[in-house]
C-alpha cells in the first residue's frame, strides 16, 4: 500500500516535470529577445528542482525495493548514481564492519581545555557516596555505618528502605568520617577517609558458566554492582524483578571535552569483557555496544573485538555518542519495553567482581576546561573529592566547577564530591558580566550552532565558553532548530509543549520514554528562547512515572 | 565600558514604577546583555544566539528593500508628474521625497506598536519582547506610500492588541501581525490600499483629474538646502500629471491580459522595481538578497520559500492549461514579475511563529500558500493580489498541518510498540 502510494507520487512528478518541459519549450518560442534572462533563470531553477525530486523519489524507491528483497540498502551500489552518497555524505571508514548508522543531525561544541593523556595518579584521600545521585532514592535512606566505623571497599554503606535488596557500597577502604545532611535532613553524602593501602571485602563470585540468573542477580545486589545498572525509561536504578529487552553500552562520548574512553579503558580489557559476559546473562535480548566510526583510526580493540555482544557503529556529531540516541537506532524503547544502560568504566567494575573477586571502583576521571592550569586524566575512585582532585590546578576564582560535562553535568564545588556516574570534571568561566551590544556584534569567541554567527563558518574553531545566558528567556519562537541537533525521529518542541500542558497521551506518543536529560541537552544549548528543556523533560518523566 | 554601565545604572527607576522600570529594562538590555548565568542544573553554557539577534537579522535583511523602496516613492512621484523621468536623474529629490513620506510612516508604526508592547510588558510584569522589531520593520514596507497616518496607527494598534497581546504576546500569535495590520486597512479602508490611485505618493485627485500635491514645509526646508548646493529643487508643486498616466500596478493591468501589462511596463522594469506598488515589494533583486541572507544565516526556512515557489509555479501552469480567460493565459513565469510574491515568500510566509513548525508541515504550508495566492490573484476579480490572504489563511491552517504530521509520528511509534 505504502509502496504503491509512493509509485503514484512518482508518476505525478513525472507528469509535472513533463509539463515543465513543455512550458520551457513554449517560453523559448514566445519570448526570445532581451529581458528573458530572469525567466530563463526561473525556468532553470524549476527544472533543476523537478529533476532533483524525480531523482530522489526514484532513488528511494530503489532502496525500498532493495530493503524488501533483503539487500543492504545503505550500500551505494544500489543507488541510481553510484558514488552519490560519497559525494554528499561522509565516507564510511574502512575499519567499519557490520551494522553502521550515519547520523546527520547534531553539533560538536569544541572547547578549550581538553584533557591530555597519559593517565596520572591522583592524590585524593576522601571519597563519598551521595544517595541523591541515584534517581528515585528516598531522601533519607537507611545508613548502615556510623561515623568512626572502618569499612572495606565493597562494604555496605546504606540502602533504600523502599528497595532494600539493592546495597550501595563503599568505593574505598578507610574510616567513615562524616554523614552529611542536606535539605530537610536528607542524607547528602557518606564520606570515607581512604587508607593508604586499599583493603577489599572478599567476594564469592558465582561461576558465570554454571550459575542461574537468580544467583547472579542476588550476588550483584549484595556486592554493590547493581547500582551501576540503570534502566530506561526514566534513567533510574535497574529493577531487579524485571528482565530487560536489551542492555546498551556506548563506548564513546561525544559531549564537549568528554574523556576519550579508549584511553580510559587501557589495560582493563579483561574486566570489561567479563562485565559484558555478566550483562549478557541478565538480558533476554542482547548486549549492544555503540562503536565510534568518527575517528581516522579504529577505536580500541577492547571495544571492537569484544565477544558475545551486538555491535553497531555510529558516525556523526554530538549526541551520536549518547546511549539514548544509539538505542533509538538499534532497538527503540517502546511504551512496553525497558532496557538497561551501563557506563563503560562501570562495566569493568562489574567485571572485576568476577575477575578480581572484589569491588574495584577504580575510575579514570578527565579534568577539563579552560579555567584549569593543566587539563589531564587522573586515576582515582568513584566519588572522589572535587577539591582534592583539582588541588592547585584552578586558574581562576570566578569559575564554575561542574561534575560531568558542560551540557548535562551538575554544578558543584570544591567541598563536594564527584557524582556517582560521572567520569569528568569541567571548569568554565562564570559569565556573570554585562556585554555592550552583546546581542548585536558578530562574535567569534562564543560557541553557537546558528549559521548567523561567523564562528560556525569555521567548524574547527575551539571556543572558550562561559556560563552567561547570552540572552533572556522567551516563549518558543524559532522552529526546527531542535530537530537539527537531535538525530532521533522525535519532535522535541512538540514534546516539550505536551509536557508543559500535561498532555500524557502526547508525551507518550511523542517518545518521552526514549529520552533523558542528556539527549535534549544540545537542544537546550541551541535554544534561541533559552528554555530549560532538561528540567521540563524531567518534570514530564516524573509525571508519566508517577501516573504509571 | 564599566563606567558607562555605572552611569546607566544610576537611571534605574524603582521597581514599583512598573512602566518606567519596564522601559528602563528594555533599553538597558538593548545596550548591555544581562549578566544572568545558567542554573546549576541543565546546560551550563548557552548558545550565542538569542531572540534579539534572530530578529535583528531579519531587520538587516530588509535594509535593501528600505533603501530602494524609499527611493522608488520619489521616483514614481516624479514619473507621474513627467519630471526627472529617468531612474537616475535628480536622485536627491527622489530620495528626499521618499524620506518625507517614509519617515512618518516608520515613526508612527514604531511609536504606536512599541508603545502598546511596553504597556503590556509592564502590565504583565515581564521583559519587553523583541517581536515588534520585525513587525515594525515590515509594516512600513507593505503599506502604500500615502497611507494616512491615523489609519496606519489604527491598523498597527488593532494588529498588535488583537493579533498578538490578546493571545499572550510574542510567540503566541496565530496569524502574522504585519499582515493582519495590512488586512485591517484592506477591509476597513479599502479606498486607501486598493485601486489605481494609492500607489503613487504626492498626488491629489479632483474627480478623475490628478495633479501633484502642493508641497509642504518639509519639501521647502530641503529646497533651501538644495538651492544652497545649487542642484535641482522641488519648487512649489501642484503641477499637472502627464497625459495618459495611470497609477495602475501591473497586477491591476493583468486582469486584461499580459499585453496590457507590457504596454505600460517592460519586464525588466518590473524585475528591478521601478513601478508603483507597496513600498518594499517592487524591487525583486533587493528582496532576493534579503531572502538569501535569511537562508544563509538559517533564520528563515528555505523549505517554506522553495515550496511556496513551487506551489505558485504549479498553480500558474495549471491555469495556463485551463486557459479560461486572458488572465489565466499569462505565462506562469510572468506571475513572478508582478506583485509581491517574493516579498511574501521571503519575509511573510517564513515567520516561524505562524508557519507550520515541523519540516514536513513547512513543505505543505509553503506549497499551499503558493497555490492559493495564485488562485486568488487569477480567479478573484476583486483582489488583484493574493499573498496577504493566502498567508493569513494558511497561518490558521498551520497548526492543523502540524497536528497531522505529529500524529503520524505518534502512530509510527505506536506501531513499533505493537510490533515489539
Amino acid at each position: 500500500m505504502h509502496l504503491s502510494m509512493r509509485k503514484g507520487f512518482n508518476r505525478l512528478h513525472l507528469v509535472f516535470s513533463f509539463l515543465l518541459f513543455l512550458q520551457l519549450a513554449q517560453a523559448q518560442s514566445q519570448t526570445g529577445g532581451g529581458n528573458s534572462s530572469f525567466t530563463t533563470l526561473l525556468l532553470g531553477i524549476v527544472v533543476l528542482i523537478a529533476f532533483f525530486i524525480i531523482y530522489q523519489v526514484s532513488d528511494n524507491l530503489v532502496r525500498i525495493e532493495a530493503k524488501k528483497s533483503g539487500l543492504d540498502s545503505e550500500d551505494d551500489a544500489l543507488a541510481m548514481m553510484p558514488g552519490k552518497n560519497g559525494f554528499f555524505q561522509k565516507k564510511k571508514p574502512a575499519y567499519v564492519k557490520g551494522q553502521y548508522v550515519a547520523l546527520k543531525q547534531g553539533h560538536n561544541i569544541l572547547l578549550e581545555g581538553e584533557a591530555k593523556g597519559p593517565v596520572q595518579a591522583a592524590n585524593v584521600k576522601t571519597f563519598a557516596v551521595q544517595p541523591q545521585n541515584f534517581r528515585g532514592m528516598s531522601p533519607i535512606p537507611k545508613v548502615e555505618v556510623e561515623v568512626g566505623n572502618t569499612v572495606k571497599a565493597g562494604d555496605h554503606l546504606f540502602f533504600d528502605k523502599k528497595n532494600p535488596d539493592v546495597k550501595y557500597v563503599s568505593p574505598v577502604s578507610g574510616e567513615v568520617i562524616a554523614v552529611n545532611r542536606g535539605e530537610r535532613r536528607s542524607i547528602a553524602s557518606i564520606v570515607v577517609l581512604a587508607d593508604n593501602q586499599q583493603q577489599y571485602r572478599s567476594l564469592n563470585a558465582p561461576n558465570l558458566d554454571t550459575c542461574s540468573r537468580e544467583e547472579l542477580v542476588s550476588f550483584l545486589l549484595d556486592a554493590g554492582g547493581w547500582a551501576l545498572l540503570r534502566q530506561r525509561p526514566f534513567d533510574v536504578i535497574a529493577n531487579h524483578h524485571e528482565v530487560p529487552e536489551n542492555i546498551f553500552v556506548s563506548t564513546f562520548d561525544t559531549a564537549p571535552l568528554a574523556p576519550n574512553l579508549d584511553l580510559v579503558m587501557e589495560g582493563r580489557g579483561a574486566a570489561f569483557q567479563r562485565g559484558l559476559d555478566v550483562l549478557g546473562k541478565l538480558t533476554k535480548g542482547r548486549v549492544w555496544l555503540g562503536l565510534n566510526a568518527n575517528g581516522d583510526a579504529a577505536p580500541s580493540p577492547i571495544f571492537t573485538e569484544a565477544a558475545g555482544v551486538g555491535k553497531c557503529w555510529f558516525s556523526g556529531k554530538h549526541p551520536a555518542g549518547n546511549v539514548g540516541v544509539q538505542i533509538h537506532h538499534i532497538a527503540p524503547i517502546t511504551t512496553k519495553s525497558t532496557v538497561w544502560t551501563v557506563n563503560v568504566q562501570d562495566v569493568a567494575t562489574i567485571g572485576a567482581l568476577f575477575t578480581e573477586g572484589k569491588y574495584n571502583a577504580e575510575k579514570v576521571v578527565a579534568l577539563t576546561g579552560a579555567e584549569l592550569k593543566v587539563a589531564k586524566y587522573v586515576r582515582t575512585f568513584t566519588g572522589a573529592n572535587i577539591g582534592e582532585l583539582l588541588d592547585g590546578n584552578l586558574a581562576s576564582d570566578n569559575a564554575r566547577i561542574i561534575s560531568g560535562d558542560v551540557l548535562s553535568g551538575i554544578k558543584t564545588s570544591t567541598d563536594n564530591y564527584l557524582n556517582f556516574y560521572d567520569d569528568q570534571v569541567t571548569v568554565v568561566e562564570e559569565g556573570n558580566f554585562h556585554e555592550m551590544f552583546g546581542w548585536l556584534l558578530p562574535d567569534l569567541a562564543t560557541p553557537s550552532v546558528s549559521k548567523a554567527l561567523p564562528g560556525t563558518r569555521f567548524p574547527d574553531t575551539v571556543f572558550k565558553a562561559n556560563t552567561n545566558m547570552h540572552g533572556e528567556p522567551r516563549a518558543f519562537v524559532v522552529t526546527g532548530q531542535y530537530e537539527e541537533v537531535l538525530p532521533m525521529d522525535i519532535y522535541p518542541q512538540h514534546l516539550m509543549k505536551a509536557i508543559l500542558t500535561n498532555d500524557y497521551e502526547k508525551m507518550e506518543g511523542l517518545g518521552i520514554y526514549e529520552l533523558i536529560e542528556e539527549d535534549v541537552a544540545l537542544c537546550e544549548f541551541a535554544c534561541t528562547s533559552k528554555q530549560p528543556l532538561q528540567k521540563i523533560l524531567r518534570d514530564g518523566l516524573d509525571m508519566v512515572n508517577e501516573s504509571a | 565600558m564599566s563606567s558607562l554601565l555605572e552611569k546607566v545604572k544610576k537611571f534605574e527607576p524603582p521597581k514599583e514604577k512598573k512602566f518606567l522600570h519596564t522601559l528602563y529594562d528594555g533599553f538597558f538590555t538593548f545596550l548591555f546583555t544581562p549578566d544572568h548565568t545558567t542554573h546549576g542544573v541543565g546546560v551550563h553554557i548557552r548558545d550565542r544566539m538569542d531572540l534579539k539577534r534572530t530578529m535583528v537579522m531579519v531587520v538587516l535583511a530588509l535594509q535593501l528593500c528600505y533603501v530602494f523602496g524609499t527611493y522608488n516613492i520619489g521616483h514614481q512621484h516624479f514619473v507621474a508628474l513627467g519630471e526627472h523621468t529617468s531612474f537616475t536623474s535628480a536622485m536627491h529629490l527622489k530620495l528626499f521625497h521618499g524620506l518625507i513620506k517614509m519617515l512618518p510612516i516608520f515613526i508612527v508604526t514604531h511609536v504606536v506598536g512599541l508603545g502598546i508592547e511596553f504597556y503590556y510588558a509592564a502590565r504583565k510584569g515581564h521583559a519587553i519582547e523583541e517581536g515588534f522589531l520585525v513587525t515594525g520593520a515590515l509594516i512600513p514596507l507593505i503599506m502604500p506610500p500615502d497611507i494616512p497616518l491615523w489609519i496606519l496607527s489604527l491598523s498597527v494598534a488593532f494588529a498588535v492588541i488583537l493579533g498578538k497581546e490578546a493571545f499572550g504576546g510574542t510567540g503566541m500569535n496565530v496569524v502574522n501581525i504585519a499582515l493582519l495590520a495590512r488586512a485591517f486597512v484592506f477591509f476597513a479602508y479599502p479606498g486607501e490600499i486598493s485601486g489605481d490611485r494609492c500607489w503613487v505618493s504626492g498626488l491629489e485627485f479632483d474627480g478623475a483629474v490628478a495633479s501633484g500635491e502642493v508641497y509642504g514645509w518639509a519639501h521647502h526646508l530641503s529646497d533651501g538646502l538644495f538651492k544652497w548646493l545649487g542642484v535641482a529643487t522641488f519648487g512649489e508643486g501642484g503641477g499637472a500629471v502627464v497625459d495618459g498616466w495611470s497609477g495602475a500596478t501591473p497586477l491591476a493591468l493583468a486582469k486584461t491580459g499580459w499585453e496590457s501589462v507590457t504596454a505600460h511596463y517592460s519586464s525588466l522594469q518590473m524585475l528591478w522595481g521601478g513601478i508603483p506598488g507597496s513600498v518594499g515589494e517592487t524591487c525583486k533583486p533587493a528582496i532576493l538578497v534579503g531572502a538569501l541572507i535569511l537562508i544563509a544565516t538559517g533564520i528563515a526556512s528555505w523549505r517554506i520559500m522553495l515550496s511556496m515557489f513551487l506551489g505558485a509555479a504549479f498553480m500558474g501552469i495549471v491555469f495556463n492549461w485551463w486557459g479560461h480567460d486572458v488572465q489565466m493565459d499569462i505565462p506562469w513565469y510572468f506571475h513572478f514579475y508582478m506583485g509581491s510574491f517574493f516579498f511574501a515568500m521571503a519575509f511573510m510566509a517564513t515567520d516561524p511563529v505562524t508557519a507550520a513548525s515541523t519540516n514536513t508541515g513547512k513543505w505543505i504550508y509553503g506549497f499551499g500558500i503558493g497555490m492559493l495566492g495564485i488562485i486568488i490573484r487569477v480567479m478573484n476579480a476583486a483582489y488583484p493580489e493574493g499573498w496577504m490572504l493566502a498567508i493569513l489563511f494558511m497561518n490558521v491552517w498551520a497548526p492543523l498541518i502540524d497536528h497531522f504530521v505529529v500524529q503520524s509520528n505518534m502512530k509510527r511509534r505506536a506501531k513499533r510498540a505493537v510490533a515489539a
